[in-house]
């Protein structure tokens, strides 16, 4: 009993495989109600009076694609979100990523960097930032260059520290940052290790090696069959007995994946993949 | 308004699933509510109440433990099931795909609410069409209002409490002056009409 698709659905469908076939951009495998959303406000604030409209001005103009990008893509995120996740990754991974001589961290969907540099900061008070290469990947360039310089809202800082406090941080949070570009800037050596990239979970392969992959609030804007693709990745990039760590209210119990890998801390959405 | 009343104006309505959604004073509306529910009910009954944004909802566990429906958290792509309850989790919209999934959203809050009333109700208007009844209740907040003209827009039932007996009348109130509701109702009345609407 399907509505049949509406105007607006068709529309929206067209657009994406123009961004699709013009630019190389796949959103055609995002869930539906909240891309429609997104692409209805890009639509207004782009004042365009129709999405063929908008469309029309996307393939003609690549100015306006990258501002119709930062619409399709969500750069909502904070420091030590889920402050339990960030405790139990300290508490329950980090004492086996203390046997690896060297570590490589796979921050995918990084967005504007908070998970960056909440993760750097979390290796550093455990002393493994030294051998940790990080790889803070994105679709958006416009947020991987927010996340490169590292400058916070200085309003947030407040919400971060006690974040920062519950998930069990080791010193003071300001010792973090310095006030500067009229914003909270965080201090550079946290990001030595780190390389950010360009990098589509719709689109792309896998790149290296990883023993943990942290990819939280970035599959719940795909549909099944893209969801199971990027799990695929991380499988494929994890080492033997790596760790996959999801946002609080995503799951791998109804995916493809379930019997790959098994829960380490099954609430905070840590998982660990099984040996063959 | 008499039970035989209701009985006319839902006659010929197909209802497939039903929202509950409201703000301030809304645990005990939905206490009031729910339990009426047999462990027949064959609807699925979606309830959304705001939650402050970082404390873990407890929502459909205190609730499970008083109904004889089953009674769980909206999860991320999850199968709307009939006969069971769910309650939305706190720090994500929620919202209704056409395949009748829910799907679980960081898009900004809207009203200074995420979940916000307005995206869920909006979704499930574009999902079920005629086939949705929806009932907003107390609140302190005008999230709902555009939902609730979503839902009578596209051909579903609208039920408003009584701002007069509301805990709260701000969010029944806006609702109603945004686009008159197909029913203004006591939460007696309300209960009486949710075991109305199941196909019998």
């Amino acid at each position: 009993m399907t509505m049949p698709s509406s105007d607006t659905d068709i529309e929206i469908r067209l657009l994406m495989e123009a961004v699709y076939l013009k630019y190389n951009y796949d959103f055609r495998d995002y869930t539906g109600a909240s891309q429609k959303r997104r692409v209805l406000h890009a639509m207004r604030e782009m004042a365009c009076d129709s999405i063929s409209n908008l469309q029309s001005r996307v393939m003609h103009d690549p100015g306006a694609f990258s501002q119709l990008l930062q619409y399709l893509t969500i750069p909502v995120s904070e420091m030590f979100r889920d402050p339990s996740f960030y405790a139990a990754l300290r508490e329950q991974v980090v004492p086996f990523l203390q046997t690896y001589p060297s570590l490589k961290v796979w921050i995918a969907g990084c967005s504007t960097g908070e998970e960056v540099y909440s993760m750097a900061i979390l290796l550093k008070e455990e002393g493994l930032l030294e051998r940790t290469i990080i790889y803070a990947t994105d679709i958006n360039p416009v947020s991987l260059e927010a996340a490169r310089r590292g400058v916070f809202a200085l309003r947030e800082m407040r919400k971060f520290t006690e974040n920062y406090q519950q998930a069990g941080g080791k010193r003071a949070f300001s010792d973090y940052y310095t006030a500067a570009y009229g914003g909270a800037l965080f201090d550079r050596s946290l990001v030595e290790n780190v390389t950010f990239a360009d990098h589509s979970l719709a689109t792309d392969s896998v790149f290296s090696e990883t023993q943990l992959v942290s990819c939280r609030n970035v599959m719940i804007y795909f549909n099944k069959k893209l969801q199971d693709r990027v799990l695929g990745l991380f499988h494929e990039s994890l080492c033997h007995r790596g760790f996959l760590a999801l946002g609080s209210k995503e799951s791998l119990e109804f995916s493809a994946y379930a019997g790959r890998f098994e829960p380490l801390a099954r609430r905070d959405r840590i998982y660990r993949k099984l040996g063959q | 308004m008499t039970s035989q009343n209701h009985a006319a104006l839902l006659a010929g309505r197909d209802v497939r699933a039903v929202i509950i959604a409201g703000s301030a004073g809304g645990v005990d509306a939905l206490l009031h509510l729910l339990p009426r529910l047999p462990r027949s009910y064959s609807l699925p009954v979606i309830c959304m109440l705001h939650v402050p944004e970082h404390r873990e909802s407890r929502l459909a566990a205190l609730f499970s433990a008083r109904l004889a429906l089953p009674t769980r958290e909206a999860f991320d792509k999850g199968q709307i099931s009939p006969g069971t309850v769910y309650f939305a989790g706190s720090g994500y919209h929620l919202s209704i795909e056409k395949d009748f999934r829910f799907s679980l959203s960081c898009e900004p809050p809207v009203h200074f609410a995420r979940p916000a009333i307005d995206v869920l109700m909006e979704s499930a208007a574009e999902a079920y069409g005629p086939h949705l009844g929806a009932v907003l209740l107390t609140g302190a907040n005008r999230d709902g209002a555009a939902g609730m003209r979503a839902i009578k827009q596209a051909g579903g039932l609208s039920i408003v409490q009584d701002p007069a007996g509301a805990q709260v009348a701000t969010m029944p109130e806006q609702a109603i002056k945004l686009q008159a509701p197909d029913l203004v109702l006591s939460l007696q009345e309300i209960g009486d009409v949710l075991l109305l609407l199941e196909k019998k």
